[in-house]
């Protein structure tokens, strides 16, 4: 069997350095890795930290357009096979600068992407935020959503079991819709049309 | 190659004196810096079309007919005339009428406008931009190229024996250039038609402006109007100058840190780095326009904005003055030295009475092919 390559991007949306989303993301991404090369995808990695694009963001939410750091960040992310997004939980949501970033994304750049999404909070309280926050968010991108999506409370960080099974049963499901689809191939907005001019004259 | 300015109309306050100009003043305004353009040496002045405040220009062919009166050689256009929320029928009327009274000095800039309300109070849905402007600018061409038209579409009362008048100066509609921040489609619009595309080249990094024009030259050739560097493009640009460019800084940086579209965001000297903002001297003007050609090519008409952000009217017109004293006088040889024979000029009223009389059984030919579509 010949290998497949798939690329992977990583958004993470901790603030904290070292943060404990981070570090749910790398747990994410190496169970994913894993999961692809049992698959027999060899899988290239490539991490945004919105951190660093904090105020990038701002700017291109004033501007309109993003600047050549955060367009960088943007093209790994949407010209990736696979995306894993984890943002921390606050008041009841997902943060706003992880939205942000989403936001600027042009709304059709994720449509049929697979999804592992995942999230950090103290408390377990907060854990549907993730079913009733980010889903509704990746559905509207059209992005196609692991089933399982995967949240860590500080206490699942001490206790065994629970979390490591939920992040490799999402690393599986994430690889299955990796390796069920083509690798990426981004449509250019300026390739030759493929409606011609004629048919936008008739109304076509 | 044309020089000019082009204005958005705003009526801004001045942020180091936290005066709001009138809207008498700023009408005014904008006659003073149009006089000025051509006295100095300009080409062309361009005005945008909005409908909602704190912008003061709503009728241009109202405003270009008083310019047109007190001028003689200052080229007269648009940016943006609103193709998609306007009548097709009172653009034709309009802007045909402003052209005899111009004695051909008028040319149009379509575009379809960026405000979302503007379009349900003109009666239309911004959802439908691109179709409006397609189907509303078909209808343009024909009212200025066939005296009766019989026409129905998707956006309009239908029309039957309809004649616009007055009929264009010389039988010659006015040259269209089209302008877009984003849409290929209205590039595409652009190729297929021959006519000019306008990048505003303002808000966006060059990398963009450079993959719109490099498409719409490329389209430009499929549709056989010529090779691909012989399509037409014109550049916005912004600029503000100093002799010396430490004060050229220091004077517009609290402008620029709370302007409309881009202020309380990116730095200045961000700004500068990632778009054609140009803040300096004359000479860096200079050498960053001549840059321009590096990635769109040779172009045949660039426009800079230099009276928005609340800037004086005192000011503006000094920089009309190093404009025309220092800056344009230099690009202008500068590109034409470059510019390879092939590469045609801007298309102006009179080069297109000429080439009608040079070709005119081609000039018929075509007209009817375009009545065909």
């Amino acid at each position: 069997m010949s290998t497949q390559t798939r690329t992977l991007a990583v958004v993470s949306a901790g603030l904290g350095t070292p943060s404990s989303t981070r570090l749910l993301a790398d747990r994410l991404t190496a169970a994913t890795v894993e999961a692809l090369r049992e698959r027999g995808i060899t899988a290239t990695v490539e991490v945004v930290e919105l951190r660093q694009h904090a105020r990038d963001l701002a700017d291109n939410l004033l501007t309109g357009f993003p600047n050549a750091s955060l367009r960088d960040a943007a093209d790994t992310v949407t010209g990736s096979d696979g995306l894993i997004a984890v943002t921390p939980i606050f008041s009841a949501s997902f943060s706003g600068l992880f939205k942000t970033f989403f936001d600027v994304l042009d709304k059709d750049a994720l449509s049929g992407r697979p999804v592992l999404m995942g999230a950090t909070a103290g408390t377990a309280r907060h854990s549907l935020a993730l079913e009733h926050a980010l889903r509704p968010l990746f559905a509207y991108l059209r992005a196609v959503a692991a089933p399982t999506a995967v949240f860590a409370a500080s206490e699942d960080w001490a206790r065994g079991g629970g979390l490591h099974d939920r992040i490799t049963r999402a690393a599986g499901e994430l690889a299955d819709l990796m390796a069920g689809r083509p690798p990426a191939a981004p449509a250019d907005p300026f390739d030759d049309p493929t409606t011609s001019f004629e048919e936008l004259l008739g109304g076509r | 190659m044309q020089f000019g300015i082009f204005s958005v109309s705003d009526v801004t306050p001045d942020p180091t004196t936290g005066r709001t100009p009138t809207e008498a003043e700023r009408i005014k305004a904008m006659v003073a810096i149009a006089l000025k353009a051509e006295e100095v040496g300009l080409d062309v002045f361009a005005t945008g079309e909005h409908h909602n405040p704190p912008f003061v220009m709503s009728s241009p062919t109202t405003y270009l007919g008083y310019i047109a009166a007190k001028t003689s050689t200052l080229q007269l256009s648009t940016a943006t005339t609103l193709i998609t929320t306007n009548d097709p029928v009172k653009i034709a009327e309009d802007y045909a009428l402003l052209q005899h009274l111009a004695d051909g000095r008028v040319d149009l800039m379509m575009g379809r406008g960026n405000t979302g309300p503007v379009y349900p109070w003109f009666g239309q849905d911004i959802r439908t931009g691109i179709e409006l402007a397609v189907e509303n600018y078909a209808l343009l061409r024909r009212l200025w190229r066939e005296d009766v038209v019989d026409w129905e579409g998707r956006f309009r009362t239908p029309l039957q024996g309809f004649t616009a008048t007055p009929r264009p100066l010389d039988g010659v509609p006015p040259f269209v250039w089209h302008g877009s921040i984003r849409s290929p489609q209205i590039a595409e619009q652009a190729a297929y038609y021959g006519d000019g595309f306008f990048s505003n080249h303002i808000f966006w990094p060059k990398e963009h402006t450079q993959k719109m024009v490099e498409f719409y030259r490329r389209r430009f050739e499929h549709y056989g109007h010529g090779s691909a560097d012989q399509a037409i493009v014109g550049l916005g640009g912004q600029v503000f100058m100093r002799r010396n460019s430490q004060d050229a800084v220091k004077e517009f940086r609290p402008y620029f840190d709370v302007a409309p579209v881009y202020g309380h965001g990116p730095s200045l000297e961000e700004f500068t780095s990632e778009t054609p903002l140009t803040v300096g001297s004359p000479q860096q003007v200079i050498e960053r326009t001549l840059g321009f050609r590096d990635y769109v090519g040779d172009y045949q008409r660039q426009l800079f904005l230099i009276d928005h952000a609340g800037l004086p009217l005192k000011t503006v017109l000094e920089q009309l003055d190093l404009l025309g004293e220092e800056v344009v006088p230099v690009l202008r040889k500068e590109f034409a030295a470059l510019k390879p024979a092939h590469v045609p000029d801007a298309p102006t009223h009179a080069s297109l009475v000429a080439a009608r009389r040079a070709a005119p059984q081609a000039a018929v030919q075509a007209g009817t092919e375009v009545q065909a579509r």
